[in-house]
């Protein structure tokens, strides 16, 4: 406490800001990995070193969207002891999209909506007893014209 | 339960349609956006508003008859535009809310049209009405009213403005939306003079928009056009845009009724 | 002040279905408004999914997940009646939450 009035009295700037942000907002969200700016840096900040490709990680998504701003994926993981996914859209500015964490009762499983800045794959990670595996597809994304 | 009925019938819907779906390369994205849309929020909404008191006569809408008797609901959009004989002029479903609003409600029509048209942050109180009536009406055939004098010169006058050029740059609709096969970029065209074409859309309106992340009406989307083209924007409500709506409507009639769904 | 939201949760085949759909800008601080002025980041960054009071799902999503969020989750077995609770954090310290019980 009195450490956190010293930096807002010295006005430490950016670090008294976080500091002063609620602290369930700080709670659980890697801000290093979130802010990367590549793939690589993103995978490298969350540990995942090693991903084998595997068939039992399946993603749903359209080949094409016609709106970069909404992309539906949906994302299953068959292989057994899945306890994350991670969705990354390998050509957006910060790659790594989302995570989930799956406890005691929750079926690795989640649909989502995402936004694609351009035609990019799109990488998702399951751990699995304390291994990576992954899976990606081609998105597509087009300019559209005008209209509804 | 009325979510997965709904985001399954937009689904068939979208996969029997003839021209469209089949030829699109769009066909799976536009099924698994319609199944991931917030569309359910704007209906919850509208049903707020519907109920909701206002205006002088501190009333609410629920005695609104839009066309199927006072109250009536279920299949009401289904039935529009229509003609209706306490205003003795044809009108289309925002039309026919500003309606209630100034007859049930008291409100001055200013104040039931200030903000006919939202945005992401903030839909507008018609939008979301919309959005709730239209929902009443998902999985019904489209009849709207077709022997009435004036519904057929509504018809009649939709069909000479749908083809009428005007503005700088000598633009009607059917520059974009008369000729089947058309597209602008990668979005395909509609030639809404055919039954072909108009079905698919006009059994998909209102929408949410996701280009916009807002929730958009035909009243809407008859302005937007007209700015598209460089033409000045009709007045809410009136004439003009009502009559090309009936005309497109009608062009459409029989398709069963999917909306309200998503759009690009 | 959080806008909406709407969560259903139906049984399936041998899990529990649940869908959310949240009312949020999801801003990435990277869009200009019509003035020409960048609009701050302002994301949801944490949901946590609940069943009878027991995390199952613990989220962490950034500014690319799509304005106005809609999820699907999936909770192995479970019975009419459960409670389920999808609640969210985010990049201000708001949040928001709603419950429903499995139909």
């Amino acid at each position: 406490m009195n450490a956190v009035r010293r930096l807002l009295l010295q006005g430490a700037g950016a670090l008294a800001a976080s500091l002063l942000a609620p602290l369930a907002a700080l709670a659980a969200w890697n801000k290093e990995a979130f802010g990367a700016k590549t793939p690589a840096d993103a995978l490298k900040s969350l540990g995942v070193a090693g991903a084998q490709p595997s068939k039992d990680l399946l993603i749903e998504a359209p080949q094409i969207a016609e709106n970069g701003a909404v992309v539906p994926i949906e994302i299953e993981s068959r292989i057994p002891g899945t306890t994350s996914l991670t969705v990354l859209v390998e050509k957006n500015p910060f790659p790594l999209n989302s995570r989930f964490t799956f406890l005691e009762g929750a079926l690795p499983f989640v649909k989502l909506n995402v936004k694609m800045g351009e035609t990019s794959e799109v990488r998702v990670l399951a751990q699995a007893g304390g291994r990576y595996y992954s899976a990606s597809q081609e998105i597509k994304v087009t300019i559209g014209g005008c209209g509804g | 339960m009325k979510l997965t009925a709904a985001a399954a019938a937009v689904a068939v819907g979208l996969i029997v349609t003839p021209a469209f779906a089949q030829k699109s390369p769009y066909a799976d994205y536009q099924r698994m956006a319609a199944e991931n849309a917030p569309i359910e929020l704007y209906e919850l909404a509208g049903e707020e508003a519907w109920k909701q008191k206002q205006g002088p006569k501190n009333a609410s809408l629920e005695q609104c008859d839009l066309g199927q008797g006072p109250g009536v609901l279920k299949g009401a959009y289904a039935g529009l535009p229509r003609y209706f004989a306490d205003a003795d002029r044809v009108m289309d479903l925002e039309t026919r809310l500003v309606y209630c609003m100034t007859t049930l409600q008291g409100r001055s029509r200013e104040d039931a049209t200030k903000r006919v048209f939202g945005n992401a942050d903030k839909s507008s109180e018609i939008e979301v009405l919309s959005a709730y009536v239209a929902g009443q009406s998902h999985g019904m055939p489209m009849r709207p009213g077709t022997g009435h004098p004036k519904e057929q010169a509504a018809y009649e006058l939709g069909r000479a403005l749908f083809y009428h050029r005007a503005g700088p740059w000598d633009f009607s609709c059917a520059s974009c939306h008369g000729e089947a096969g058309k597209r602008i970029r990668m979005s395909e065209l509609p030639a809404l003079n055919t039954a072909k074409d108009s079905q698919p859309l006009m059994a998909t309106w209102p929408a949410y928009r996701v280009s916009t992340s807002s929730f958009v009406t035909l009243q809407w989307r008859m302005n937007d056009c007209y700015r598209q083209m460089r033409m000045p924007e009709p007045a809410f409500g009136s004439e003009i845009p009502v009559a090309l709506i009936t005309y497109m409507t009608v062009n459409a009639q029989g398709v069963v009724y999917r909306g309200p769904a998503i759009k690009r | 002040m959080a806008g909406p939201m709407k969560m259903r949760a139906t049984l399936g085949q041998g899990y529990t279905d649940v869908r959310v759909l949240m009312t949020h800008p999801m801003e990435t601080g990277q869009r200009k408004d019509s003035s020409g002025k960048l609009v701050p980041a302002h994301f949801i960054q944490n949901i946590t999914v609940r069943r009878n009071g027991k995390t199952v799902v613990e989220a962490e999503t950034s500014q690319a997940v799509a304005r106005n969020p809609v999820f699907t989750f999936r909770i192995q077995g479970g019975a009419k009646g459960d409670r389920i609770e999808v609640s969210w954090v985010d990049t201000q310290g708001d949040t928001n939450k709603t419950e429903a019980a499995v139909a």
